[in-house]
């Protein structure tokens, strides 16, 4: 079995009354997409915000490439290498696409504390940003401002702004959210390769996609994790055609 | 000390108080309702005062007084509502700030260019002068007394207007769920209108109560707009039952600590010296309080948990 | 409509003009005008680092102003009275040297924006709004009832300070001095904004979440931007000190923190030469329109809600014709 880079131990989280997670286990291993699906409101959010450490878990234990990162604030994490990207876009719009990739460089590099040179001159940073870019096809755009960006631009963006930071594992929070079909296809194609270098948490509402891409899907329930398996065993399981993919047909 | 000192300093303290409570009440449901950050409620205080001594100047009747800086402070509040504020509900606060400055600068000198530089003096009615004898020997003015009296009848009418009443449920609605109140039917206009009006009022009636025992002046609204600044901050912003324990936390501290805190530095400081800084930590004692109570929580004694 | 850098460069010349002007005419108070100008500029631009990039809304601004101020009265004070400075166990001298007097009020005002921020940085919005304008309160009363230095008279300095090589009391003089500062601060205000640290400010302005996301601390980066933007208005507070040689508790008024807040918005928020504008403005409306009345604020009050309900970008957006502040 490949190595184990992120995993959650049995976390719980309530709000009030709501358990939004119910005793979580899951991990992602080395080389694979693990895409987590769910119907709304199941808690998918709660999860993500708690791996990538931006609400902490009443119980259990957050592991990324086997420590204990549990406590840690988002940004520590980060450091560490997990590299997120949100459901609703997190872009500096009034800035330059350029400047939003050179904010994910200044973040690997991990100081921001240079006040005179200019970021724009900075060739280590210029080079790990525009190759960001470049993976994600934006080059052309590197210096349009990012709220004249269309909708699936900015989440190509989003992608493009954690790949900077060249992390050991990422968490990826609907990318294909509002995209084209042409647009999923291609981010589609392009999650696929970047399996290899870093694994992804996937949650997507787009099915087709994680079909497609999914080595091992997790279904979320209100809070619980139904069922966890390949795409066939998940799409076979009556369990979850029941909870879930019943409704969506 | 005597213990007649300390009784004093304490109704002191509660006067000042309720006094901040009616000015913070209509700034704390402003901001709980509308979201708005009202730099010039201290103005709507002033034009309050204002009112009162020009109507008592005209009639000699205290109560004309008093409805007259109602009238005015309500009126004004709707004028610059409708004008202005209402603009602002979806602004960012620094533009809520500027516009709100604004109108502080318009009003102050505007009142200037009406009634002059130099200050009115409203009488207190007679009926209130002179002291009245309290139980322990303790001599204190009546009018004060009624203030504190208005302060906390005007406190609990508050609380059953906003408990108990049709404007009270939707005033809640709207601090919680605007599309809700939208639903169910509210003219949201008006209703922003009313509540912008209401806290108007209270600063006017507030203004013109404290400018019989103070003097009625240009830019007497802005300390108090600061205080009750303070006030909502340490009561959480938005929240009535913040305003009134903040108010009275703030009256007593700003009271109080005027008289102890010399005191207590001549117990180990030679007399002078423990008086002077004395009275500098006391003039800051609030703005301390201030900074302890957000140290500790960051939205205030009642305000909402982010 | 003009391009915004022909309009910056028109800015500068203008307030090099006037004065070159008013020195062939000997009009000396036209002057001391252009400096009070340059000077206030100089606040407003430390303001608008923390305004503008950072999105601090700072209601506490003349804190800092009044700290630059007191430090340049105090250390005078104790210089022309021949007394000691006594804190502690330190027994200092006072100066009368411009130099040491800006290096103090640059210190201790970014000793207390450090302090300031720290606490007020818990808060957010409304609340740092206001717990910024609580602490400036803080400071009025307590320079209010510091008598060793005139409490609420305030202190006379009877000479302007000197620097080397200048007469600084010959008022053109003066005037470059300040000229030259704020040209300078402006020149490394224009680089910290292309910096990587202004560029993760202004994201941390925008998106804080993403900051985080990438791995840096939004909260510290503002925390320097407000040190910074503390500074140079502390600087700006010992340079006014200096040109009326005289302090007061008013320069820690909150009306005064309204006021610089007033020069970055009337000239354009997050606009390099924004407060520049703000602040020529401000001083010749109050210059023109307080000479046909003195109840020019009313005006003064008039102009500012307009820019503020229908012209985001100041009168530099106006000038350029971009609406919005932030280009």
């Amino acid at each position: 079995m490949a190595e184990v880079v992120l995993e959650t131990r049995g976390i719980s989280k309530a709000f009030g009354a709501l358990k939004a997670s119910q005793d979580i286990s899951l991990d992602l291993r080395k080389g694979e997409i693990h895409a987590i699906i769910g119907p709304n409101g199941a808690g998918k959010s709660t999860l993500i915000a708690q791996i990538c450490g931006t609400l902490q878990p009443d119980a259990g234990a957050v592991l990324l490439e086997g420590q204990d990162v549990t406590g840690w604030p988002a940004r520590a994490r980060a450091t560490a290498g997990l590299g997120r990207t949100f459901q609703i876009s997190q872009l500096a719009m009034e800035d330059s696409v350029r400047e939003n990739v050179l904010l994910g460089a200044l973040g690997a590099r991990g100081t921001p504390w240079s006040f005179w040179k200019s970021a724009k001159a900075d060739a280590a940073l210029t080079e790990r940003a525009e190759a960001a870019l470049e993976r994600v096809k934006l080059m052309e755009q590197a210096d349009v401002k990012t709220a004249e960006l269309s909708h699936g631009q900015r989440r190509q963006l989003e992608v493009a702004v954690a790949l900077t930071l060249q992390p050991k594992a990422f968490v990826m929070d609907e990318p294909m959210a509002g995209m084209g079909a042409g647009g999923s296809k291609r981010l589609t194609g392009f999650l696929d390769e970047l399996r290899a270098e870093a694994p992804i948490l996937l949650v997507e509402h787009d099915m087709d996609a994680v079909f497609a891409l999914a080595d091992r899907i997790s279904v979320l329930v209100y809070g619980q994790i139904i069922a966890t398996g390949t795409v066939d065993e998940i799409r076979g399981d009556p369990q979850v055609q029941a909870a879930y993919l019943g409704e969506e047909a | 000390m005597s213990s007649v000192l300390l009784a004093e300093q304490v109704l002191n303290g509660l006067q000042l108080g309720v006094m901040l409570f009616l000015t913070a009440a209509g700034l704390t449901l402003i901001f709980g309702v509308m979201g708005l950050i009202n730099l010039a409620h201290g103005s709507l205080y002033m034009i309050g005062a204002f009112a009162a001594a020009a109507v008592a100047g005209a009639t000699g009747s205290f109560l004309l007084a008093l409805a007259g800086a109602l009238a005015a402070a309500a009126l004004a509040g709707a004028i610059i509502e409708m004008a202005v504020i209402r603009r602002l509900y979806n602004a960012d606060h620094l533009d809520q700030v500027l516009a709100t400055f604004a109108l502080i600068l318009i009003f102050s000198e505007g009142t200037r260019w009406v009634f002059g530089s130099f200050p009115l003096f409203l009488d207190t009615p007679d009926a209130l002068s002179g002291p009245m004898s309290l139980p322990g020997g303790i001599e204190y003015p009546k009018y004060r007394l009624a203030l504190i009296g208005v302060g906390l009848a005007v406190a609990v009418g508050l609380w059953l207007l906003i408990e108990k009443t049709r404007l009270g449920i939707q005033i809640r609605a709207g601090e919680n769920d605007r599309e809700m109140i939208a639903a169910l039917g509210v003219d949201i206009r008006k209703l922003y209108t009313l509540v912008f009006a209401l806290g108007a009022a209270l600063a006017g009636l507030a203004g013109a109560l404290v400018g019989a025992i103070q003097s009625v002046q240009v830019g007497m609204g802005e300390p108090v707009l600061i205080l009750a600044f303070v006030v909502i901050v340490i009561g959480g912003i938005g929240s009535i039952k913040g305003a009134f324990v903040g108010a009275l936390l703030v009256g007593l501290t700003d009271t109080l600590g005027g008289i102890f805190l010399p005191e207590l530095f001549k117990l180990f400081m030679e007399p002078s010296s423990a008086t002077s800084l004395g009275s500098s930590l006391a003039s800051m004692a609030i703005y301390i309080l201030m900074s302890l109570v957000l140290i500790w929580r960051p939205t205030g004694l009642f305000g909402a948990r982010p | 409509m003009i391009p915004e850098r022909l309009l910056n460069a028109l800015i500068l010349l203008g307030l090099i003009a006037v004065p070159a002007w008013a020195l062939w005419a000997d009009e000396p108070f036209t002057i001391t005008l252009a400096t009070r100008a340059v000077i206030l500029a100089l606040a407003a631009v430390g303001l608008n680092i923390a305004l503008g990039i950072g999105g601090l809304v700072s209601l506490g601004h003349a804190t800092f102003f009044g700290i630059g101020g007191y430090a340049m009265g105090i250390l005078a004070f104790h210089a022309q009275s021949y007394t000691a400075l006594e804190i502690g166990p330190l027994t200092l001298e006072g100066t009368k040297s411009m130099p040491v007097i800006w290096a103090v009020a640059v210190v201790f005002s970014a000793l207390a924006a450090w302090g300031i921020g720290l606490l007020s940085l818990r808060t957010s919005g409304v609340y740092f709004i206001m717990i910024t304008l609580a602490f400036g309160q803080m400071f009025f009363y307590f320079a209010i009832s510091w008598s060793t230095y005139g409490g609420e008279d305030g202190l006379s300095i009877y000479l302007r300070n000197g620097f080397p090589g200048l007469n600084t009391l010959d008022p053109i003089q003066f005037f470059g001095l300040c000229f030259a500062i704020l040209c300078a601060v402006l020149f490394a205000k224009a680089r910290l904004m292309a910096s990587p640290f202004g560029l993760a400010l202004n994201a941390a302005r925008q998106v804080p979440g993403r900051v985080e996301a990438v791995g840096l601390n939004p909260q510290r980066l503002k925390l320097v931007a407000f040190i910074l933007s503390g500074a140079i208005t502390g600087l700006a507070g010992a340079l006014f000190a200096d040109l009326n040689r005289f302090v007061s508790p008013t320069m820690f008024s909150w009306q005064f923190s309204g006021e610089i807040m007033i020069l970055v918005i009337l000239g354009g928020v997050a606009r390099l030469f924004g407060p520049v504008m703000g602040a020529v403005a401000f001083v010749m409306l109050e210059h023109w329109l307080g000479g046909l009345t003195e109840f020019w604020h009313i005006a003064l009050g008039a102009i500012l809600l307009g820019i503020v309900l229908f012209a985001r970008g100041g009168l530099i957006g106006i000038l350029t014709g971009k609406g919005a502040a932030h280009g």
